[in-house]
């Protein structure tokens, strides 16, 4: 019987990973804004699981402003990196200490 | 509701692989295809919760438009693999220590503290004739209306910041200048010269 535990675990097993993507990856900005993307999707996970769980749509609705922002946020980060790219010739999260004191 | 099961289980297994290959790829573009994976495994997962409008949404936006914007980014900068790779094995141990730890926690408090709570067992099954789709556009329509429309407002914001931080003047492009064009007058184009005659000799 498939029920609210199960979703949950494999939300936080999503996250976990995302997590652990984030501290492996530092080279990359791209794969870093993907690892937030799957965070994202590891939240819209526990809201779908409780608002299925609670009979109540509000945390449906919860996620659907979630999609939004985060499509905001990933169109705004690529024209950043874009934009990075073209003055640095490199998307190196660690070489980007300019404003390192 | 063992089929049921077997779908959840066959799903999941298929998300965490996927996810794991995104992590894990070493090149941006496979990384990109997985992701692609991912989110559709879990539209599915969303599909076998009863979230079908939301489940679509995610295949239809994500799947058509987020993950394409990546794939066209990644594309258009040409990184080299070799480079982006080598912090691998650097932080790797760390990023076993921090992810084990706190899967450890999630897994102790959903299944241990809410053992024998009211959290386990199944989902109640939804009443005869609902509509997910039209139960989602009750609550949107009326009470999270403004948030809606503030959500309409965060859209345009991110279309404006996008175009202007990307737009550029690029050198050597050949453009018109209508402006310019029409406030032409004929003395800078056409200089008259006096000069005495010239004689065959």
């Amino acid at each position: 019987m498939i029920g609210l535990q199960h979703y949950l675990t494999l939300s936080a097993m999503l996250f976990v990973l995302s997590i652990a993507g984030i501290i492996v990856n530092r080279r990359n900005l791209i794969l870093l804004l993907m690892c937030i993307e799957l965070m994202l999707l590891a939240v819209n996970f526990n809201f779908i699981a409780f608002s299925r769980y609670l009979g109540d749509a509000t945390g449906q609705v919860f996620v659907f402003f979630i999609l939004t922002v985060a499509a905001a946020e990933a169109a705004i980060g690529l024209a950043i990196l874009v934009v990075l790219f073209r003055n640095r010739r490199s998307i190196n999260v660690q070489e980007l200490n300019t404003m390192k004191g | 509701m063992l089929f049921h099961s077997i779908l959840f289980y066959v799903f999941a297994t298929v998300m965490i692989g996927a996810a794991l290959g995104v992590v894990f790829a070493r090149n941006p573009v496979h990384s990109v295809l997985f992701l692609v994976l991912t989110f559709f495994e879990s539209a599915m997962l969303w599909l076998l919760a009863e979230a079908e409008f939301l489940a679509i949404v995610l295949v239809l936006v994500y799947v058509g438009a987020v993950m394409v914007l990546f794939l066209f980014v990644i594309m258009m900068l040409e990184v080299t693999i070799e480079a982006v790779k080598s912090g691998l094995v650097r932080y790797a141990r760390l990023a076993i220590v921090i992810s084990l730890v706190m899967a450890f926690q999630l897994i102790q408090l959903i299944w241990f503290r809410g053992s024998g709570g009211e959290i386990s067992g199944g989902f109640v099954p939804n009443p005869e004739g609902y509509d997910n789709t039209k139960a989602l556009g009750a609550v949107l329509y009326t009470e999270h209306v403004y948030a809606f429309e503030i959500a309409a407002v965060v859209l345009l914001v991110a279309i404006v910041a996008a175009i202007t931080l990307t737009m550029r003047k690029r050198p050597g492009l050949k453009v018109q200048n209508i402006a310019e064009q029409v406030a032409v007058r004929a003395k800078d184009r056409v200089r008259i010269v006096k000069m005495d005659a010239e004689k065959k000799s």
